[in-house]
């Protein structure tokens, strides 16, 4: 699999979660789990392009495909990626550890609608849990997200 | 002080980390360690006749399962925390049960291996023969008492507690009108999107224990594990990283993973890290909010409260680790914002066969305020009044502050409040709510609370400039998001007159501040926040005392202004701050530029030895700050719902705040929290239930089937602030961190009662519950 671009080993243990073998075999820890069944979005990842729950996988299910994690969205000293710049504007995170899911989705959403509809919005992000911000800063910061990628 | 950074809207200083996924979680770390899985018990009450590990301990890749016979500390009981004289018969589980489990997902044997997929695999093999008792789940079953939680605990009464203000039984004979009243009021679960973990790691050489966990009370838990493993406070470092979030339960110390996972490490000699799993925290992580209260109240014709008698039982859950304090908080808060002459309270902790209660965000408040609002809109019923008149004529005004209720508070002294205004917030709240929207089935609800914040004994901070000019501050308490790394360093950077972007500040870590209490009870800005004022006005005062000599000015003529320390009226005559620190140690050995001025050599050398006495070396200082009582933050909520009559669908149309923490360090992430606050009320109220069924068992231990809120649920909020500061710190601020939640029951209740007619008297409800009550009703 290509993990951000690497060419990256599935792990010799067929058990083992994507998002475990992203975590504690790469050490891309960017991608959090919360639930471990597929409800809260923590482990969003992009699959080819599209966000799926990386603790609904094997890792060996994504042999051959392109993965994508928080980490490859933006170089490590390089600006914010669109979506990161405008979560950070419109405090669109507290705790942090539902974020990278939700950047995720949202990369993923606005791919698919890059100008969203409220609706579009709130579905868009409707597979996501957050505890702490009660998502209203976080559908401003989606309509930021379009305004910056334009 | 200036005001430069108090009060703006600064954006977060943590979030460029936290979004690149650099953030710091505990599961983050310990690559390598061994990892961990508990075996729980599946009773809610059962005698264990034995446990069997034999075959787990056979497994390749396992090293080590414990059960409390392998443990020194097997047969002691667990910490109480805050003990109280009304708590007679207090009780704490063990780190792993052994003869009796009181709650499923009791902890009974701990399994460590090389990672958690055999951690897991072995824990299926631990054999435990239980033999099933009967059990007790609802705070009613409790009070009857029928079957005991604990042999030796009569009635299941862990306390119990009578207060009273004025003289109830006589306004209440004298009152025109009298009603009894009944609510009732949910457990429910705090739920952060992080659950709790655990990593340790312990140095034999220098026999050092570092530890860091998921924690609000980092402090703490270096004080616990210091005593257990007979160390010294010094040798145990705890570290809570970046928390996913708190919201009360993280505050509760110790779980059983909080000994076991050090102990391991020491043990094993090797990195250990547990991570729980969501299931397990759905029945492992303390709960809270069950109660039901028996209310009678008086009033006279104009709807105004003589006298208020409640006499409430708390479901405390299997053991009483947290002490007493949530039914001590409820009691206090129920009067709320209003003026209740002749007061009662009394209060059962009860025991039952369900996880063990502790703080979950609101602590006691959302239940009593929904109590009292309930009650105001029974009586605006009784008396065909409109509620918000109801409101007005009960509220203690503006002019009566200090207002004295009378009854105890959590800290051990009397509730007073110290300053506020409820009228207004009621007025802006009605102003803002505006008309009532067309067509059927629409309601209107509304609730004011008062919140008890910024609790002692106290919290301190240590700042430091670096010779660099850069500013690190530090303190004990850590964040679960509130943004601490921005507001604290508003804070110092006002005082040190220095960019918000100079200033780094460090929180919950004992390597770097080892004092402190925790974060909870809404606490932070008041008692961190003030601690790190006045431990950056000592630094000030120091770097005006050092520039001063140097400058050939009188300390009273100089300022800080733009990193510098400056002659006032004279910009030109100053000295950078990061050159003071150099001043501040007189040194032999000199780095980081700028030295030649402090050595001994140095052109103006001050008279006397380079340190006089009474001066240390340093630009930088340790300040505390402990509050003489609580700052009273209050605020009022307002909605208007719609409720679908076939499908008891719940769409708020509007939802309004109108809030007063005091000053407002950032109004950001004052909107942050509350929007969050609201929300996590919403959930509450009207989505999440802890399903328990008879047997002690939750039925819905999964995020399936708890249906916490998704966006599509939760309205827009919308928010207004007034500031009454506080008399009692020099901030003038009160805490911000529960106050969304605690209304939110009282306000959608009185709404969805608007709409539909259905008399509301229990939380959470849910479209299934609408429905079975409109079943009742017809």
């Amino acid at each position: 699999m290509r993990v951000n671009g690497v060419e990256r080993a599935a792990p010799d243990d067929t058990r083992r979660l994507l998002s475990d073998h992203l975590r504690h075999n790469l050490g891309l820890t960017g991608t959090h789990v919360g639930c471990e069944h597929g409800v809260c979005g923590c482990c969003t990842v992009l699959l080819d392009g599209a966000p799926v729950r990386s603790c609904l996988m094997l890792a060996v299910q994504a042999e051959g495909h392109d993965v994508t994690t928080i980490e490859g969205l933006a170089r490590d000293g390089s600006a914010l990626h669109p979506v990161q710049q405008a979560f950070h504007e419109c405090h669109a995170l507290q705790c942090g550890f539902c974020t990278p899911g939700f950047v995720m989705s949202v990369v993923g959403l606005l791919a698919q609608h890059p100008h969203p509809t409220e609706q579009e919005v709130d579905e868009g992000i409707a597979g996501n849990l957050c505890r702490c911000t009660g998502y209203a800063s976080i559908r401003r910061a989606v309509t930021r997200a379009a305004e910056l990628s334009r | 002080m200036t005001t430069r950074w108090f009060g703006a809207p600064v954006q977060r200083v943590e979030d460029d980390r936290l979004l690149r996924g650099r953030g710091r979680f505990t599961d983050d770390f310990g690559d390598g360690a061994l990892e961990c899985c508990f075996v729980r018990s599946p009773y809610a009450h059962a005698r264990i006749r034995s446990i069997d590990a034999s075959a787990a301990r056979a497994m390749p890749g396992v090293v080590a399962v414990y059960t409390a016979a392998d443990l020194p500390f097997g047969g002691v009981d667990l910490p109480l925390l805050i003990p109280h004289p009304n708590l007679t018969h207090g009780r704490t589980q063990r780190c792993l049960a052994s003869e009796r489990v009181r709650y499923a997902g009791e902890a009974v044997a701990f399994v460590i291996a090389a990672s958690r997929y055999v951690a897991e695999d072995a824990a299926e093999l631990v054999e435990v023969d239980y033999e099933p008792l009967p059990v007790v789940i609802t705070p009613e079953a409790a009070l009857i008492a029928q079957h005991l939680v604990h042999d030796d605990v009569p009635g299941n009464v862990a306390a119990e507690m009578l207060q009273e203000v004025g003289d109830v039984d006589k306004a209440m004979r004298e009152a025109a009108h009298r009603e009894r009243l009944t609510f009732r009021y949910e457990r429910a679960a705090a739920s952060p999107m992080e659950g709790r973990a655990v990593w340790a790691r312990w140095s034999p050489g220098d026999r050092k224990l570092t530890v860091y966990d998921s924690t609000q009370s980092p402090t703490s838990i270096r004080g616990g594990l210091a005593v257990l493993f007979g160390l010294p406070e010094s040798n145990v470092e705890v570290i809570a990283p970046d928390v996913g979030g708190g919201f009360g339960p993280k505050i509760m110390l110790f779980y059983p993973d909080e000994l076991l996972v050090p102990y391991a490490a020491m043990q094993l000699r090797r990195p250990v890290k547990w991570t729980e799993d969501r299931q397990e925290h759905f029945t492992a992580v303390n709960q809270e909010r069950g109660q039901v209260h028996e209310v009678e109240v008086g009033f006279d014709g104009d709807g105004r409260v003589v006298a208020l008698s409640d006499d409430f039982i708390h479901d405390g859950g299997a053991y009483t680790p947290y002490g007493i304090i949530l039914p001590i908080i409820s009691a206090a808060q129920l009067p709320g914002p209003y003026r209740i002459p002749n007061y009662r309270v009394r209060f059962r902790d009860l025991y039952t066969n369900a996880t063990p209660t502790s703080p979950y965000r609101g602590a006691g408040r959302p239940h009593a305020c929904f109590v009292m609002e309930r009650t105001l809109d029974t009586i605006a019923a009784e008396l065909h009044l409109d509620r918000i008149e109801v409101r007005r004529r009960n509220l203690i005004q503006a002019s009566e502050f200090p207002y004295e209720v009378g009854v105890a508070w959590q800290d051990g002294n009397t509730v007073v409040y110290d300053s506020g205004d409820y009228p207004t917030l009621l007025e802006m709240a009605i102003a803002n709510l505006g008309t009532k929207p067309a067509g059927d089935n629409v309601g209107m609800g509304i609730g004011i609370y008062v919140e008890g914040t910024g609790v002692g004994p106290y919290e301190g901070a240590h700042v430091q400039v670096l010779v660099s000019g850069k500013v690190v501050a530090a303190t004990g308490i850590p964040s679960q998001g509130q943004a601490h790394a921005t507001v604290w360093a508003q804070v110092v950077a006002d005082e040190l007159g220095v960019e918000v972007g100079d200033v780094e500040v460090t929180s919950g870590d004992t390597r770097r501040f080892p004092w402190g209490v925790g974060t909870f009870a809404s606490r932070g800005a008041v008692t961190a926040g003030n601690a790190m004022h006045v431990a950056a006005r000592m630094v000030a005062d120091k770097a005006k005392l050092i520039a001063a000599d140097h400058l050939e000015a009188a300390v009273e003529d100089l300022e800080l202004v733009d990193g510098r320390v400056r002659v006032k009226g004279s910009p030109d005559r100053g000295i950078p701050l990061g050159a003071v620190a150099v001043l501040s140690n007189p040194v032999r050995y000199a780095f980081g530029g700028g030295t030649e001025a402090a050595t001994q050599f140095a052109a103006k050398p001050r008279e006397g030895p380079p340190l006089r006495d009474g001066e240390q070396p340093g630009l930088e200082a340790t300040g505390y700050y402990s509050p003489p009582g609580s700052t009273w933050a209050s605020g009022c909520h307002a909605a208007y719902v719609r409720v679908d009559p076939k499908t008891f669908r719940l769409e708020i149309l509007k939802y309004v705040v109108v809030h007063d923490c005091g000053r407002v360090i950032n109004p950001l992430v004052l909107q942050g929290q509350i929007e969050g606050g609201v929300a996590q009320g919403i959930g509450g109220a009207f989505y999440e239930r802890l399903a328990y069924d008879d047997d002690g068992q939750l039925r819905n231990a999964s995020f399936m089937e708890f249906l916490m809120p998704y966006a599509t649920e939760i309205p827009p909020i919308e928010i207004d602030h007034i500031e009454t500061p506080s008399p009692l710190n020099p901030l003038g601020v009160k805490g911000a961190g529960e106050a969304g939640v605690i209304p939110v029951g009282a306000v959608l209740a009185s709404a969805i009662e608007d709409a539909t007619g259905l008399k509301i008297t229990e939380m959470p409800l849910s479209p299934l519950k609408l429905y079975e009550l409109s079943m009742l009703r017809k």
